[in-house]
């Protein structure tokens, strides 16, 4: 039972990476870029808690903290290049 | 569940007609999906694991508080570089200049 729904939700959040991606690639602007880049990262957080819980460890979670915190910093990074042409001024 | 709220948000992300609309499926739809997906897992563990797992309210915390700060530093951004949007975004005539 559980793992048939761990499954269902493992190939949703697959999709829901490959939409991520195809807006990343089309995407008409450079903050839509970010924003689609930003979600994967949140998206890979999903996935990686999913496999952990698949494979019944609890190791996988320093993994998902370092990659939202990596996700923050960068975004935030980003949108201040956009803003000041600069990242620490 | 979560993983049907995550979806939502991706397909919001593809399908909304400009940016200012695209920014609600992700800061939105993405965190309410992940905050069940980790509580899904803290009651996992709590059952299969040794003892109460209190380690994902770690998580689901930072991505409910630096959520809404990427998508304000997103929406400053695009302001910043008059991101043309169609004509049925309101509110447009509240931007002020920066």
């Amino acid at each position: 039972m559980l793992d048939t729904i761990i499954l269902i939700v493992f190939a949703m959040i697959g999709l829901a990476l490959l939409l991520n991606l195809w807006r990343l690639v089309v995407g008409p602007s450079v903050p839509d870029r970010i924003l689609a880049l930003d979600t994967m990262y949140i998206n890979t957080i999903a996935l990686i808690i999913l496999y952990g819980m698949n494979m019944g460890t609890s190791l996988y979670f320093e993994a998902a903290l370092l990659i939202a915190l990596l996700g923050f910093v960068s975004t935030v990074a980003v949108c201040k290049y956009l803003l000041r042409g600069d990242i620490i001024e | 569940m979560g993983g049907v709220l995550v979806l939502v948000g991706s397909i919001g992300l593809v399908k909304m007609p400009d940016f200012f609309m695209r920014l609600h499926g992700p800061t939105k739809a993405t965190t309410l999906g992940m905050a069940c997906l980790l509580f899904a897992a803290m009651a996992h563990y709590s059952q299969y694991g040794d003892g109460l797992s209190l380690k994902e309210i770690l998580i689901s915390l930072f991505l409910l508080i630096t959520a809404p700060i990427s998508g304000y530093m997103l929406i400053k951004s695009a302001i910043h570089h008059r991101i043309d949007s169609t004509d049925k975004t309101t509110g447009k005539d509240k931007i002020e200049e920066d």
